[in-house]
């Protein structure tokens, strides 16, 4: 039987020699992770289900990125309980601040993400890690304990939609307007449940920071997981991240798609999400004036070095409006250290952006730069509902980082061109 | 199961961050999450759903985050059941492996109003609008899932596995 690469790693991980889309499994896990939001919980049910021990002490992380460091007295206790957890049973990977960064980020490049494997995460973004073809889905701190006490967890095997990209790519449009144009298109629930596979020579080429910015999205069109074949450009990204055999899957060809979407990126202009959807996509050419009071640079969607990058390209020797505020948030301390050793947080600074530590901080409305009523930001992030970022009358705009630099300088929403 | 209630009804795609805000994601109390549950788009809420315990919404219930504090922040203000068009996935197994009660039927939910007593069904897959006299069907679960909510959730299947 002809299977995609995501039902092959569900076969593998459930000891069967196939699979077929909406068969039930229980897998064996090889990462599970979670955060300072969904661990206290999973901790929790660990102990009232009086699980004696963790099933396997190598394979599981604790990583307080959300609400660190510490917003509160409540956010500290949820990280000390965190903290005393991993001491009592073992748990060899955990992170403290300063060590750890926002763990969509963090664990690619510390190469915990490996191809082929089973990664379950208690946030709704680990289908990041698909970019690196593994099958990584989101759960939530129940699941979690049951895979910290067991080893494994039930699902439901996906179908698949595959999006396939050609051409090229106007200038300043990348990764982040490919996946916000691609949830424009088939909207919040568009692949709910579903597997996307994202392929064609576009993603060929794209690099590693791009292809995690893709499949990190694929939960805002309800999908399962996002996944990407690992290449050549994988296998280079790994080499100096781990020593751990992996396996290369391919999509058979004669696999089953329930849908097939080709898409010619040529005229995808930088997009932008409007309030209060992700789908809710205009090119920044149709966007009109609007005003800006806050920028957020950062995130597990752009927290890359290369979306640093991008944004100082357009920040160097400039000021940012007056009347607006930008913070940028690195998305883990290597990527802050290289970005300093590049002058890029020099160019922030410079240009009158806050840089802050690796934190989810802002994105969900956390800390680090809430939104007052009536408020306006535009950030690299990648939700926007009712009250993401703040007051419930507040509203997010959602950009790649050219866009969010150019929108910072301009105090509007501005296209790249409009400041190169 | 069989359980009868006044609806409170909402729209598409009720997110997580309006179900609770992460702001309050710094406890795991249901009750204390239950006091600002869905606070951003109605503040009467949790008055609201005392006497209307069951939740009528549109599609794509509960996008968003994993955050399972979402269900039992549900749970905690007193919802019984929520009645969907579709959940979101994660969702979806947060209030099965907690023991919320979700069910699917697009048309109870299209032809349904706010303050309209249901009577719902699981094991029948039934819905009946007692106010209008209607009947509707939900969808039915794979018996992997029917057998979870039997369970009243996920605790009896780990207990078993450790």
């Amino acid at each position: 039987m002809q299977m995609t690469i995501s039902e092959k790693i569900l076969a593998a991980h459930s000891e069967k020699n196939k699979v077929k889309p909406g068969e039930f499994i229980i897998a064996n896990v090889d990462l599970a992770f979670a955060n300072d939001i969904t661990a206290p919980l999973a901790i929790e049910k660990f102990k009232k289900w009086q699980a004696k021990r963790i099933f396997d002490e190598e394979k599981i992380v604790l990583i307080p990125d959300h609400f660190t460091p510490n917003k509160d007295v409540m956010a500290a206790e949820q990280c000390s309980l965190m903290r005393k957890f991993a001491r009592e049973y073992g748990v060899k990977n955990y992170f403290e601040v300063g060590r750890c960064g926002i763990e969509h980020i963090f664990l690619p490049e510390q190469g915990f993400s490996i191809p082929g494997e089973l990664i379950i995460g208690a946030d709704s973004h680990t289908c990041t890690h698909g970019a690196l073809g593994a099958f990584a889905c989101g759960v939530g701190s129940t699941d979690i304990a049951a895979v910290m006490a067991t080893g494994k967890i039930w699902l439901k095997v996906p179908s698949s939609i595959k999006f396939v990209y050609t051409g090229k790519l106007p200038p300043w449009s990348v990764a982040k307007d490919l996946i916000l144009y691609t949830i424009g298109d088939i909207g919040v629930d568009g692949a709910s449940y579903m597997t996307m596979e994202f392929s064609g020579p576009v993603i060929s080429q794209m690099s590693m920071a791009g292809r995690l910015t893709m499949c990190n999205m694929a939960v805002e069109a309800g999908a399962k997981n996002g996944i990407i074949a690992a290449d050549e450009m994988t296998i280079n990204y790994l080499r100096k991240r781990t020593n751990k055999p992996y396996q290369l899957y391919k999509t058979d060809a004669g696999a089953t798609f329930v849908e097939v979407r080709e898409y010619n990126v040529e005229k995808i202009e930088p997009q932008i999400a409007c309030p209060h959807l992700p789908s809710k996509t205009k090119s920044v050419l149709e966007i009109g004036d609007i005003k800006i009071d806050e920028v957020v640079i950062g995130s597990c969607t752009n927290g890359h070095l290369e979306d640093l990058k991008l944004a100082a390209t357009l920040l160097k020797g400039k000021k940012i409006h007056p009347e607006l505020r930008a913070i940028v948030l690195p998305g883990t301390p290597q990527i802050y250290l290289e970005a300093l050793k590049q002058g890029l947080i020099e160019i922030f600074i410079q240009a009158g952006c806050v840089v802050g530590p690796a934190t989810c901080g802002p994105c969900l409305g956390g800390h680090m730069g809430i939104l007052a009523e009536g408020e306006k930001a535009i950030a690299t992030t990648n939700r926007n509902f009712i009250g993401r970022m703040g007051h419930p009358k507040s509203e997010v705009y959602l950009s790649n980082p050219a866009v969010a630099a150019a929108s910072a300088i301009k105090g509007r929403i501005a296209h790249p061109e409009e400041v190169k | 199961m069989r359980l009868k209630g006044k609806i409170i009804k909402y729209g598409d795609n009720i997110n997580t961050d309006e179900i609770i805000p992460a702001v309050y994601l710094v406890s795991v109390d249901p009750e204390k999450l239950a006091e600002h549950c869905m606070e951003a788009i109605d503040k009467d809420f949790v008055r609201k759903v005392k006497s209307s315990p069951i939740m009528v919404a549109g599609k794509n219930f509960g996008c968003g985050s994993s955050r399972e504090h979402a269900p039992l922040a549900l749970k905690g203000a007193g919802v019984k059941c929520v009645v969907a068009s579709s959940f979101a996935r994660i969702f979806f197994r947060n209030a099965i492996n907690i023991g919320l009660l979700i069910v699917e039927s697009k048309e109870c939910v299209e032809k349904s109003l706010e303050e309209d007593i249901l009577e719902i069904d699981t094991e029948k897959g039934v819905i009946k609008n007692i106010t209008r006299g209607t009947f509707f069907s939900s969808a039915k679960y794979p018996e992997f899932i029917q057998r979870l909510i039997e369970m009243g959730g996920i605790d009896s299947w780990v207990k078993e596995r450790i």
